[in-house]
């Protein structure tokens, strides 16, 4: 197991090495000019000259991108060329919006698509399954903010049962801590606080989570008829035991496998479509962050938190990869 | 390619008795080939018939639909005070649905919804339907080079396509499309396209690799076929039906995609409409309950993308009916 895991973390070595030099000239080959970008419209060659001194980029390509490498292996992911913050400083204050959003969604997506995808495997192709086909078909069709906008319309807009943007209410005052706003209600003991937070999550998990909900449900019930016709489920039925253990102990234990791996593949694309949904609902997120920063071509935000995003990728996929050889011994040895 | 026989449908009761009552009863047999073979069970599935008929119903709509509407495109109207029916000053942020706009009109310049998302689609379906046969393409070739002659090429081919995959693709889309001037569709298809072929290059690897160890293609090569021929005449042939289907797809995935680019406001521009880019402009109308300006192009992508959904889900029953799920 341990040996497993030491050769997939070493195979993704080479994969960061290989988006540290993509990225790094990737926003070098693309025209535009950081300085210009500083300067505006006052922008003089001197001064363009003067900045390009400042930030090193008069220097060779190579010896930026040596600097720029072991800024990055000691910690140092650079600085905001707009207004001098650190870039791993902001992520750090943002990271904790984007993962109560993408947690919310992904209880969302799991939660019911579990449940919907074992009650359409019931009887397949029967009615309720076509119904659940059918509607998760059209939960993958919706565009994220699409789907975003109608709920804030709906459930904001007209109904007034839900806030329609933001975090928190700021009228209640709640100091951030840790900057995950129902984690700083729940250590404040502020019980309004907390409900407030999960009010304002509401709608942001919905929009974010319907695609993951009907992918997750399509395939829990791809996967629990799969296993139903299996000999060992016939075989546990004829030795009598009872429809509700044998659908636990028989059929769920391995239709979760295929599950899990659909969850954890979802991940990527709720941190790509945590930008939308961030910007429909004015959320403080990592999302809108990078999007301003790309708007003002802040370079080294962009540069660093896109990496930091792949590696969060990477990280995600092989906790998936590890959780996966651990629930199923036959890949450990493949 | 194999050639499977079956059966025509029986004949009717009374040509049966008719015959057996003369001269002998004959069965006819005619030979189906894969192609028609899929083509049946395609039609057996509702669901992807429906998607087909949605999808190639918008289709014509795109390319037929600037002509029949009787409002140009490249005309802006004279601006209006009140809205049909209603003596409220309020035209200028756009009209509800009408005899004489049937999608409503938009705020600012009040043009005709329907005209623009008539003319959205051409473009819609053209970036969609362009980047994704461009990456199917770039994908089949990458991934067909890998997989038929292994080694080297292919583990270098392979790291590129790995880091590209584990690269946000969205935040990607959107340095390029800000960098290289957006704003224009041919632009925004072009980097669809260009980081939109890794998951098929993966695909068609996987299967290059398989069949070339098939019996045939030894056989093939036995008898002195070369390398070229074996690619196209023996392994792709039978790779195609995957292809087709994943392309099908990321039709779909990369319509939501431009709407996702246009709506952060790095799409292209409005003097050529895309659905994307009419929705990005209705959202600051929102609160003022517009409700239709951003919910017609929304349900146009909504309807195509099921359209497309559908479909290939049929087709990949049909195509490929190993692979469900």
């Amino acid at each position: 197991m341990l040996k497993f895991i030491v050769r997939r973390a070493l195979g993704a070595i080479p994969v960061l090495f290989g988006l540290s030099i993509i990225l790094f000239a990737f926003l070098r080959l693309l025209p535009g000019d950081p300085a210009i970008a500083i300067l505006g419209q006052h922008a003089t060659p001197e001064l363009i000259a003067r900045i390009h001194q400042s930030l090193g980029l008069d220097r060779p390509l190579y010896i930026q991108y040596i600097d720029y490498i072991n800024g990055l292996l000691h910690g140092d992911f650079g600085y905001s060329i707009i207004n001098g913050r650190s870039v791993l400083a902001d992520f750090a204050l943002r990271f904790p919006g984007t993962i109560e959003l993408t947690v919310g969604a992904l209880i969302f997506a799991v939660g019911l698509g579990l449940p919907l995808g074992r009650l359409a495997a019931r009887h397949p192709n029967g009615w309720l399954d076509g119904l659940v086909t059918v509607v998760s078909l059209f939960g993958i069709s919706i565009p994220i903010f699409v789907l975003g906008y109608l709920l804030v319309f709906i459930f904001a807009v007209q109904l007034h049962w839900l806030p329609a943007t933001g975090q928190i209410d700021p009228r209640l005052g709640l100091e951030p801590q840790t900057n995950f706003v129902l984690i700083d209600a729940i250590l404040a003991g502020r019980w309004d606080a907390f409900v407030d937070g999960l009010r304002h999550l509401v709608l942001p998990a919905i929009a974010l989570g319907t695609i993951p909900l009907a992918i997750v449900t399509r395939i829990t019930r791809a996967s629990v008829i799969d296993v139903s016709n299996e000999d060992y489920v016939r075989t546990a039925r004829a030795k009598g035991l009872t429809e509700r253990r044998v659908n636990s102990r028989h059929i769920m234990r391995n239709a979760w496998l295929p599950v899990t791996t659909v969850i954890g593949l979802q991940v990527g694309g709720l941190l790509g479509g945590a930008v939308i949904t961030e910007t429909v609902f004015s959320w403080n997120g990592v999302g809108s962050w990078v999007v301003d920063a790309i708007q003002n071509h802040d370079y080294f935000v962009v540069q660093s938190s896109i990496l930091i995003f792949a590696l969060i990728f990477l990280l995600v996929n092989l906790i998936v990869d590890i959780g996966y050889a651990f629930l199923n011994p036959r890949i450990r040895y493949g | 390619m194999d050639q499977r026989s079956s059966l025509t449908p029986p004949p009717a009761l009374e040509e049966i008795e008719a015959a057996v009552g003369s001269t002998d009863y004959e069965v006819s047999l005619v030979s189906l080939n894969q192609w028609q073979l899929a083509w049946r069970r395609f039609k057996r599935h509702r669901l992807a018939v429906f998607g087909s008929i949605l999808f190639l119903t918008i289709c014509a709509i795109a390319v037929i639909g600037p002509f029949i509407i009787p409002f140009d495109f490249y005309t802006i109207p004279e601006p209006l005070k009140f809205c049909v029916g209603s003596t409220v000053l309020r035209a200028a942020s756009g009209c509800p649905p009408s005899i004489n706009h049937i999608l409503g009109t938009t705020g600012g310049l009040q043009r005709d919804l329907l005209t623009l998302v008539v003319n959205g689609a051409r473009l819609s379906l053209t970036i969609g339907i362009g980047a994704s046969a461009t990456a199917a393409i770039l994908g089949t070739i990458v991934g067909g080079v890998a997989g038929y002659f292994g080694g080297w090429l292919d583990n270098i081919l392979m790291r590129i396509v790995d880091v590209m995959l584990s690269l946000p693709l969205l935040f990607v889309i959107l340095v390029v499309a800000k960098f290289l001037g957006g704003g224009n569709w041919f632009v925004v298809m072009l980097v669809f396209a260009v980081f939109g072929w890794q998951g098929i290059a993966r695909l068609v690897r996987s299967l290059f690799l398989s069949l070339r160890s098939e019996v045939f293609v030894d056989a093939a090569r036995a008898v002195g076929v070369n390398d070229r021929r074996i690619i196209f005449r023996h392994i792709l042939p039978n790779a195609v039906s995957p292809i087709i289907v994943a392309m099908t797809l990321s039709v779909a995935s990369v319509i939501v995609g431009e709407a996702f680019v246009s709506f952060l406001g790095f799409g292209v521009d409005i003097t050529q409409p895309t659905w994307g880019n009419i929705l990005s402009n209705s959202l600051s109308f929102i609160p003022l309950g517009n409700w239709w300006w951003p919910l017609f192009p929304g349900l146009a992508i909504v309807f195509t993308v099921l359209g497309i959904n559908f479909m290939g889900d049929g087709l990949r029953d049909a195509l490929d009916p190993r692979s469900r799920d």
